[in-house]
């Protein structure tokens, strides 16, 4: 019995069919991109224009921009890069890619999507509350996060990003036990270690970050509420004065704690968090590649070591975020050496993938394109990272745009590409209709343009010195004016990557009704998704593509049996 | 169905279970687990009682490690917030961590912890032995539910007296003037001692289902199931209490 498309079968809102879930986490991310690309872009007309007035609101105030960037940050690092990767993407092929037809804890894994679903909800509730959303980032360092008095939003919009935390953190643990326990126990006949697709790799390892890291957030964050209405100071330094005004709890004066906690638990958590983000798409990448170059993987063991090496490593460095926090000298240098060890297999995996491109012959279709999109983004934001790997140099590039050109090339657009490439990719699962291909391919060469043209002349700017989290650049001080030109083109160049997105939600959704009717197997691939029979039993490695593999073509698929020779 | 088998059946049967097969049995100290993990020649045994018991425990140990990493960065800010200073108006470096002795009754509570160990120890062995399981099997009445039971009790007991005993050390601390914001100290014991008895209280609760599942379940395997999960999920509760013990009475 396969499961019949998504679109054939009666949708039961508390479903424990991990199709239908992977349609609702879909769902909630795209309220989540969407909204977050609204507030980027309100931060982006602000820092260009800051005399613009909305029609409702009026000006964007000083803590307004810090509000945005907030929530941005939140939605976007939490509600879509994890969500989509770490929750969807698992949901909609993970169980077939070890040819299950069900997950281990079908009631576990649903449970974790409504947590999810309260928690995005009490993230957005924060817009609605007095004074709004909270204005600490979405790192949100203590002290300021730990004071109500500290600003506009840091009351109740603050614990409302705490609980959304929370609650967030439990859904993910959830989730991710519930994938390690699927792997190691529902593969098909035959399916050994050995023969897993590098995806599936993938979401072991960041299943397991997820468990050591959202769990550190979960208590650092529980700590944090703690310091907030119950009287502790974990996070608090004694003699905080905010405008004047010394602060205390009743009577008592805060005890020594130190914020630097706060860094190094949020930190512990942050680092492998963006593991968690990326696995999976690097995992991806290497199935497409192979897949549109027809060839196999080369040194696939050599993938899963470097696979498990980065998630061993990341949980080691970090302190690289941490430089500048007044964090012990030589910790600093000890995470610069770390820092530039988990480049190691990083690189490795890229050059792995350059190797496949430059062997085999490649098929653009949009998915593919997609990949080549991501692999360039990691490749561009990588080569930032061990510039800022450096203390010495970090002392001067952090908090300064640059780090917000590595990291959304790096984490964002590498993210998002490699999420489309999913979707364009696995669509046929989803609807039992391909995407449009000539949209498909507008929508890459615009979004890859427009996303170099928003966030390459960042790096500039962050040399330049622009610092980040400031709400405008022109001001009593004219220092930065003469960036204002960079800022403009930046704009410009997000509203175009925002607009493009329009041509991909217009494919999304025509494409259900009106694409074309795609055959079983669509993109000739050999992974277990694909497979007509549940249940099959393997012989073979997952990439046995080119064309001595097969007698049904230049591809042997995993559910076919032996070839015989 | 034969009314005697030889080890040899078993013996294949353990490998291969496939639909339906018997319940998992302690030949190893280790109970259902089996250590036959190869790298490369592993067949997944879909369906099988002995990949739900090990999927079961998957699900537990994985629980258990998010638990371990809870812990752990309780301890680790414990030591941070211990070693936290700030510099006084008059140039001197001030710490507003006070040592606190604990109760002497945590010593008690844990001998009882340690105790309980055993008794559920006891009662999941007597899940897993061979002769037991198979009269369950065949439908010879349950002995092993039967000898289980009164230690699976002893163990709900002993938890109460810890956790009754617990509530006793925070009378007592409340009673000499120390509350949870009182200072950095006691509301680290506070949290220690309040989130690792949150954790033991779900333990209870467990412990009562196993023993309910032990006379409601039909399939032999998912009883064994439901006491071995608690089983582990207690052990590890006090293997982290251990710790936290000598955290609270020797890093003062
Ligand atoms: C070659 C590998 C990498 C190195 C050496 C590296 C290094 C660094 C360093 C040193 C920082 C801190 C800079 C600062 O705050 O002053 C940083 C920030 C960041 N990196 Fe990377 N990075 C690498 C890869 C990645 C990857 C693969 C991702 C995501 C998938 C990523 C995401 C981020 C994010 C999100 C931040 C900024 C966090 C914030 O402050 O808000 N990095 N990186
Ligand atoms: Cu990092």
């Amino acid at each position: 019995m396969t499961t019949p498309p998504l679109t054939q079968r009666p949708r039961r809102l508390f479903t424990t069919n991990h199709n239908t879930l992977a349609k609702n986490y879909l769902l909630l991310a795209l309220i989540a991109v969407i909204t977050g690309t609204l507030l980027s872009l309100l931060m982006r007309l602000h820092r260009t224009w800051p005399d613009l007035a909305f029609p409702i609101h009026g000006i964007i105030r000083p803590e307004d921009y810090l509000a945005l960037v907030t929530m941005h940050g939140t939605l976007m690092v939490f509600f879509v890069l994890t969500v989509v990767p770490q929750s969807a993407f698992p949901n909609l092929v993970l169980a077939a890619q070890i040819g299950s037809d069900r997950m281990a804890f079908p009631r576990l894994n649903a449970a974790a999507f409504w947590i999810t679903a309260l928690s995005l909800l009490t993230l957005l509730a924060a817009f609605f509350v007095p004074e709004g959303a909270p204005i600490s980032g979405w790192t949100s360092y203590p002290p300021l996060s730990a004071l109500a008095a500290a600003g506009p939003g840091q009351a109740t919009g603050m614990d409302l990003w705490l609980i959304a935390i929370t609650l967030f953190c439990l859904a993910a643990v959830l989730s991710s036990i519930n994938f390690l326990a699927t792997i190691a126990v529902c593969r098909a006949q035959g399916l050994t270690w050995t023969r897993l697709p590098l995806t599936v790799w993938s979401w072991l390892v960041s299943s397991g970050l997820t468990v050591i890291a959202f769990s550190a957030l979960f208590i650092a964050a529980a700590l944090l509420l703690a310091d907030r209405h119950f009287g502790t100071s974990f996070f608090l330094p004694a003699g905080m004065v905010i405008n004047g005004i010394p602060q205390a709890l009743g009577s008592k004066a805060w005890g020594t704690g130190s914020p630097m906690l706060w860094l190094h638990l949020f930190w512990f958590f942050g680092h492998p968090e963006v593991y968690i983000t990326i696995l999976p798409g690097m995992g991806l990448a290497s199935s497409i590649l192979a897949n549109f170059t027809r060839r196999p993987v080369p040194a696939y063991r050599m993938m899963i070591i470097a696979t498990l090496l980065i998630g061993v490593l990341g949980l080691g460095v970090w302190g690289h975020h941490m430089f500048v926090s007044g964090m012990n000298p030589y910790a600093g240098t000890a995470f610069g050496l770390t820092t530039i060890a988990i480049s190691v297999p990083s690189s490795a995996e890229v050059l792995t993938w350059l190797v496949m491109l430059f062997r085999g012959r490649m098929q653009l279709t949009t998915p593919m394109l997609f990949t080549l999109g991501f692999l360039s983004f990691f490749i561009a934001g990588g080569l930032t990272g061990p510039i800022l790997a450096q203390p010495a140099l970090d002392a001067y590039l952090h908090n300064t745009f640059f780090i917000v050109a590595h990291f959304h090339l790096v984490m964002a657009m590498a993210g998002v590409f490699s999420i489309f490439a999913g979707i364009y990719y696995w669509y046929p699962l989803l609807t039992g209709r391909r995407m449009n291909e000539l949209l498909g391919k507008i929508h890459f060469w615009i979004s890859l343009v427009a996303a170099y043209g928003t966030f390459f002349p960042m790096h500039l700017s962050g040399l330049a010195g622009e610092p980040r989290h400031y709400a405008q650049l022109a001001g009593p001080v004219e220092s930065f004016t003469r960036l204002i030109p960079v800022e403009r083109g930046i704009t410009w160049s997000a509203f175009l990557l925002a607009a493009a997105q329009l041509i991909f939600l217009f494919n999304l959704f025509w494409s259900a009704r009106r694409g074309t009717p795609a055959s079983p197997n669509p993109w000739r691939a050999t992974t277990l998704e694909w497979s007509p029979l549940p249940h099959p039993t393997v012989t073979s490695r997952p990439y046995e593509y080119g064309p001595a593999a097969g007698q049904s073509g230049d591809f042997h698929p995993q559910w076919e049996p032996e070839k015989p020779f | 169905m034969p009314a005697t088998f030889t080890r040899h059946t078993v013996e294949t049967e353990r490998k291969d279970p496939g639909f339906g097969g018997k319940p998992p049995v302690d030949r190893r100290p280790t109970g259902g687990g089996g250590g036959d993990e190869n790298w490369d020649s592993r067949h997944s045994r879909r369906h099988g009682p002995r990949e739900q018991l090990i999927r079961y425990r998957m699900a537990v140990f994985s629980v258990l490690a998010a638990d371990l990493v809870f812990f752990a960065v309780l301890v680790s800010a414990f030591f941070v917030r211990q070693s936290s200073v700030h510099i006084a108006p008059t140039d001197n470096v001030v710490s507003d961590w006070h040592p606190l002795s604990v109760p002497p009754i945590l010593w008690i509570n844990t001998a009882i912890l340690l105790l309980s160990a055993f008794t559920i120890e006891i009662a999941r062995r007597q899940l897993f032995h061979e002769i037991d399981i198979m009269e369950e099997w065949l439908g010879l009445g349950r002995p092993a539910v039967r000898r289980a039971a009164p230690w699976l009790i002893a163990t709900i007991v002993l938890g109460c007296a810890f956790l009754g005993g617990q509530w006793m050390a925070w009378r007592q601390l409340a009673g000499q003037g120390f509350f949870f914001s009182s200072n950095p100290n006691t509301y680290f014991f506070y949290l220690v001692t309040g989130t690792h008895g949150a954790h033991l209280l779900l333990g209870i609760a467990a412990l009562v289902f196993a023993l309910v599942a032990m006379f409601r379940f039909k399939r032999v395997e998912m009883r064994q199931i439901a006491v071995d999960c608690t089983a582990w999920y207690w052990h590890a509760m006090g293997l982290f209490w251990l710790f936290l013990f000598v955290l609270l009475v020797f890093f003062q």
